[in-house]
């Protein structure tokens, strides 16, 4: 299991990196941003994708929208991890094809529900 | 600053005053057919209305210069106040906020995934031993085994006293490395005074602009602007979330609105 982290912030980088470390996944690269991230996921056969919405570059809404649109990454599983809490927002995010929405700040029980959940779908 | 003009909206007392006496002393010279003189008064009406522009601008001016020169913030040691002192402007604070609290965020991080391999050591030797004691104590172990148990339990208490120092030393100086929240403190304090002061003096500035459109007569043809904020833009995070409906103020509630929208 490969997972992309992609936030501006390293500091919230590193926290999911250990979180998802416990959860028992530890195979993760990083990126800040949705430009840097695309390339990365176009090369890189990820099996997951983390992203943080409000980017400096390409925010991860606009990330998730160009995943979408990508025959080869069409069907990547995206958890939004992100402070933005507006309605709208979530309605749109889910619009453009999230797969799990957390918002900051969280918990470790809520991140490993929110993976669990959307592996459970896959599967 | 021209608090009366705060108050209502009017203009300086003792310029309305001037005013009223040189439009009857003008109306005087106009009758009386000294058109010279009314000139004269003309343009001394333009030069009152200048004046009392001058003047607010520059007492505007002055308190800005005056805010800005205030902001200062008090060092407790050569280190900080060299910190400090080298910061000239409001961004450049907020930037040594959030580097402050990203060297603490990974100072902490740092420390912890220490401590994490310890403690999950930890865990699995006092299991590892768990085990072979109760087989012990069922009389299920060769001499040899108990030999080799009675090594391994010596080496337990050597590494978990010495894991126990170490987690207890990362677990002190991760409480030293929340210190960064007395200084940050002190900055966002500063940086908020400054702008509360700012907007006061942007709010005077503006009744100040419509003294200037009542003293040249100007109508302005304003649109009142909307609140165009796109939904989808990112807008970092909410405040007064609990309070507001078009907000989410927590996980439960983005999970309920997933589940209404079919997730």
């Amino acid at each position: 299991m490969k997972i992309l982290i992609v936030d501006d912030f390293s500091t919230m980088r590193r926290i999911i990196k250990n979180l998802l470390r416990d959860l028992g996944f530890t195979n993760t690269d990083e990126a800040d941003d949705g430009n840097t991230a695309l390339p990365m996921l176009k090369s890189g056969k990820y099996d997951f994708l983390v992203t943080d919405w409000n980017m400096p570059g390409m925010s991860g809404l606009d990330l998730l929208k160009e995943i979408r649109t990508d025959d080869s990454l069409k069907t990547l599983p995206v958890l939004m991890v992100t402070a933005e809490a507006k309605r709208d927002q979530i309605v749109a995010a889910a619009e453009a094809g999230v797969n799990g929405y957390v918002v900051k700040p969280f918990t470790a029980a809520v991140l490993k529900e929110k993976i669990e959940k959307i592996f459970e779908r896959i599967q | 600053m021209s608090k009366k003009n705060l108050d209502n909206n009017q203009l300086d007392p003792e310029m309305t005053e001037k005013l009223k006496a040189q439009a009857t002393e003008l109306v005087e010279q106009l009758n009386g057919g000294d058109y010279v003189k009314a000139m004269g008064l003309i343009n001394e009406l333009g030069d009152v209305r200048d004046q009392s522009l001058y003047r607010e601008v520059g007492q505007l001016t002055r308190s800005l210069h005056e805010a800005i020169r205030n902001f200062q913030i008090d060092a407790q040691n050569e280190e900080q106040q060299e910190a400090l002192s080298s910061m000239a402007d409001a961004s450049d604070r907020l930037e040594y906020v959030v580097q402050m609290t990203g060297n603490a965020a990974n100072r902490t991080m740092d420390l912890v995934e220490d401590a994490m391999p310890r403690a999950n050591a930890m865990r699995e030797q006092s299991r590892a031993l768990r085990d072979d004691w109760q087989r012990l104590r069922r009389r299920e172990m060769e001499p040899s085994e108990f030999r080799e148990l009675y090594c391994r339990i010596d080496n337990f208490f050597v590494t978990m006293a010495a894991d126990a120092d170490a987690m207890y030393s990362n677990l002190s100086e991760i409480l030293l490395a929340q210190d960064f929240q007395d200084l940050t403190g002190q900055v966002i304090h500063k940086v908020t005074t400054l702008v509360k002061e700012v907007e006061e003096h942007l709010l005077n500035l503006v009744v100040m602009a419509s003294n200037v459109d009542q003293m040249t007569g100007t109508v302005h043809n304003v649109e009142e602007s909307k609140n165009t904020d796109s939904p989808v833009k990112a807008q970092g995070p909410q405040m007064h979330a609990a309070d507001r409906a078009d907000v989410v103020s927590g996980q439960n509630d983005v999970d309920d609105l997933l589940s209404s929208l079919g997730f």
